[in-house]
């Protein structure tokens, strides 16, 4: 937690680091609130006083982003899918690392046959074509939010292994490990308490890095047709908008999704690298 | 050395072995039965009995793996569920697609960021170079199917400079032929698709070039280099970018391997017939022999990007020990 904690101190110290913690911030209480912000449901279609479906109004008073083609209201659909986008963010990254950091932690420390063999798996999901993995895994699975995450987590652990392993390589000839083998410290014991909390910078920044790639991802798995039906996220109103082939004539529709999930990942990316700048002497030098 | 390339190659066999296996044991272990769609369960169960026959889905699982194994190594890929026609077939005229669309852009998207990224860095602090952060970033957090969509919006429904979409004008070649590929029809369809894989792909190598020529400048011979009165230009280009390369250099076969899987996205935007549109409708249609082997090959493709980035490094950086 203290890590945690320190993550934001440094990155609200950084200028750009800053203006994204605040983007971020405001995605996260959109995310809170949004469904009771949204004027209308998130499947809701709206009629008028006549009883006719209000199908692709541009926007005005009272449909401030426009409606669909189905009559929903873009606005309060946006307002729904900043949950999932962030859910899925959230959730996918802190799996992924918890994965790649206990892979890279065990094969660093312990070294010899298991290095090997846990090296020899990372490389083999390294040769996942991602995105297709993820395609044929979700046709076979079903979709829906749990199993995105899942398939999600299961390719992208591979590269965080990688990092942590390398530093924790590094770091197990140090003369504080040791010590505290000296002391009786078992294994277990210098595995959590000693070496974790040194590689824990690194495995943040990864976290950082995979909230900005799980979110667009799971947007891209939207736009392919494979998202969860159940679930509205910025993904899939891009993808109704363009199956609908409605998007040209409509394009209050396909632009607030898409412009959401760049700013929220933009900011994702840069809160990564102020962060990472401060915590990796190597990347001091260069300012964002 | 060749001990350090025999063993890399072997470590890549491995891997495709393990794919391939995954791939065959997927499509039967997990729920669901895959030839419910060819082989409809309201069919006799004489008729059923013959169409498993016929794809060989009567025999036990181990003896369909050992054929399935053969075929591949002989490149038979199947019938497809869909066509009933070769797999092999449809696959053939797709890679070719799918590699003049991600390789020129691929490069492209590098050369752009070499050179971008090391006046950058040459620049220091300026506000040239906050924007071209800013906007490098903006574009690798913009999801390129959308990309895709705004530019078909702009460039080819409201300016129509552009076709939308596909690979050439339909009906205007009966047949894939290499007059196909040269004609201007066929570069006026690649433009757009061509232009926004690049924006997208374009931050990563800008932004490794920026950082590699940041510690090349503090390099003596840099100093060197001014002391002998050299121009900045050509100290930056003929000095510091050429040093600078390397991580490029070692990175582009793999990114090319990963930006290959990533052409399901930018292919189906485009209707852009490539092994990644091929994939996508294939899984769409529950055409399983037709995923099994574009997914194979755009894993082989994959592997093999990291497996000659693996080579560079070691080729080129002669700090590496080969172990």
């Amino acid at each position: 937690m203290s890590h945690f904690i320190d993550f934001l101190r440094i990155v609200w110290r950084h200028p750009s680091g800053k203006i994204s913690l605040l983007v971020f911030g405001l995605c996260i209480i959109l995310a809170v609130f949004g469904p009771v912000l949204a004027p209308y449901g998130a499947f809701e279609r709206v009629y008028d006083a006549n009883d006719n479906l209000v199908r692709l109004v541009s926007p005005r008073w009272e449909h401030p982003l426009g409606t669909t083609l189905l009559g929903r209201d873009v606005l309060s659909q946006m307002l729904w899918g900043a949950r999932p986008a962030l859910v899925i963010g959230l959730l996918t990254a802190v799996g992924t690392v918890a994965i790649g950091l206990n892979v890279g932690l065990i094969a660093g420390y312990f070294g010899g046959r298991l290095d090997s063999l846990l090296m020899r798996i990372t490389d083999i999901f390294l040769g996942l074509p991602f995105l297709p993995f993820i395609i044929v895994l979700l046709s076979l699975t079903g979709r829906n939010i749990w199993t995105i995450i899942f398939a999600m987590m299961i390719v992208m652990w591979r590269s965080t292994a990688r990092i942590i392993r390398a530093q924790v390589l590094s770091l197990r000839e140090m003369p504080f490990i040791s010590a505290a083998r000296t002391t009786g410290a078992s294994d277990f014991d210098i595995l959590y308490r000693e070496v974790a909390p040194n590689v824990m910078p690194l495995a943040l920044i990864g976290v950082t890095f995979a909230v900005a790639w799980a979110i667009i991802t799971e947007a891209s798995i939207g736009f392919l047709g494979f998202g969860d039906p159940d679930v509205v996220s910025w993904g899939s109103i891009i993808y109704q908008a363009y199956a609908s082939q409605m998007m040209y004539r409509a394009p209050w529709w396909v632009l607030p999704p898409g412009i959401a999930i760049m700013v929220l990942v933009t900011a994702v990316y840069f809160i990564g690298r102020a962060y990472e700048e401060v915590v990796n002497p190597r990347m001091r030098d260069i300012g964002t | 050395m060749s001990a350090f390339l025999l063993k890399r190659f072997w470590h890549m066999c491995l891997t495709l072995f393990v794919m391939i296996t995954l791939m065959f044991f997927m499509f039967r272990m997990l729920p669901g039965d895959p030839t419910a769609t060819v082989i409809s369960p309201a069919l006799y169960p004489k008729a059923q009995e013959a169409l498993r026959a016929q794809f060989g889905l009567d025999k036990p699982l181990w003896e369909q793996y050992f054929i399935y194994l053969k075929n591949l190594a002989t490149l038979d890929f199947g019938i497809s569920f869909h066509t009933r026609r070769p797999v092999a077939d449809a696959i053939e005229g797709r890679l070719l697609n799918t590699v003049l669309l991600i390789l020129p852009s691929m490069l492209a998207a590098y050369l752009a960021g070499a050179i971008m990224g090391a006046v950058v860095a040459w620049r220091r602090g300026s506000r040239f170079e906050t924007i071209l952060v800013l906007v490098a970033t903006a574009f690798q957090a913009t999801p390129v199917f959308w990309l895709g969509m705004l530019a078909i919006l702009l460039f080819s429904i409201k300016l129509d400079l552009f076709p939308i979409g596909h690979l050439v004008t339909p009906g205007m070649f009966p047949q894939n032929t290499l007059k196909m590929y040269i004609s201007a029809d066929f570069l006026h369809h690649l433009a757009l698709p061509f232009i926004v894989n690049a924006l997208y792909q374009f931050c990563f190598p800008f932004l490794l070039m920026r950082s590699s020529m940041l510690a090349t400048i503090g390099e003596d011979y840099i100093e060197l280099a001014r002391m002998k009165g050299l121009t900045e230009r050509r100290i930056l280009f003929g000095h510091a970018m050429r040093n600078s390369m390397l991580p490029l250099a070692t990175t582009l076969p793999m990114i090319l391997g990963w930006a290959v899987a990533g052409s399901v996205v930018i292919e189906t935007v485009f209707s852009w017939p490539g092994l990644g549109l091929l994939m996508v409708e294939a899984v769409g249609r529950s055409d399983y022999p037709m995923v099994q082997a574009s997914f194979l090959l755009i894993a082989v493709l994959t592997i093999a990007g990291t497996f000659i980035s693996d080579l560079i490094y070691g080729f080129l950086d002669p700090r590496i020990v080969y172990k």
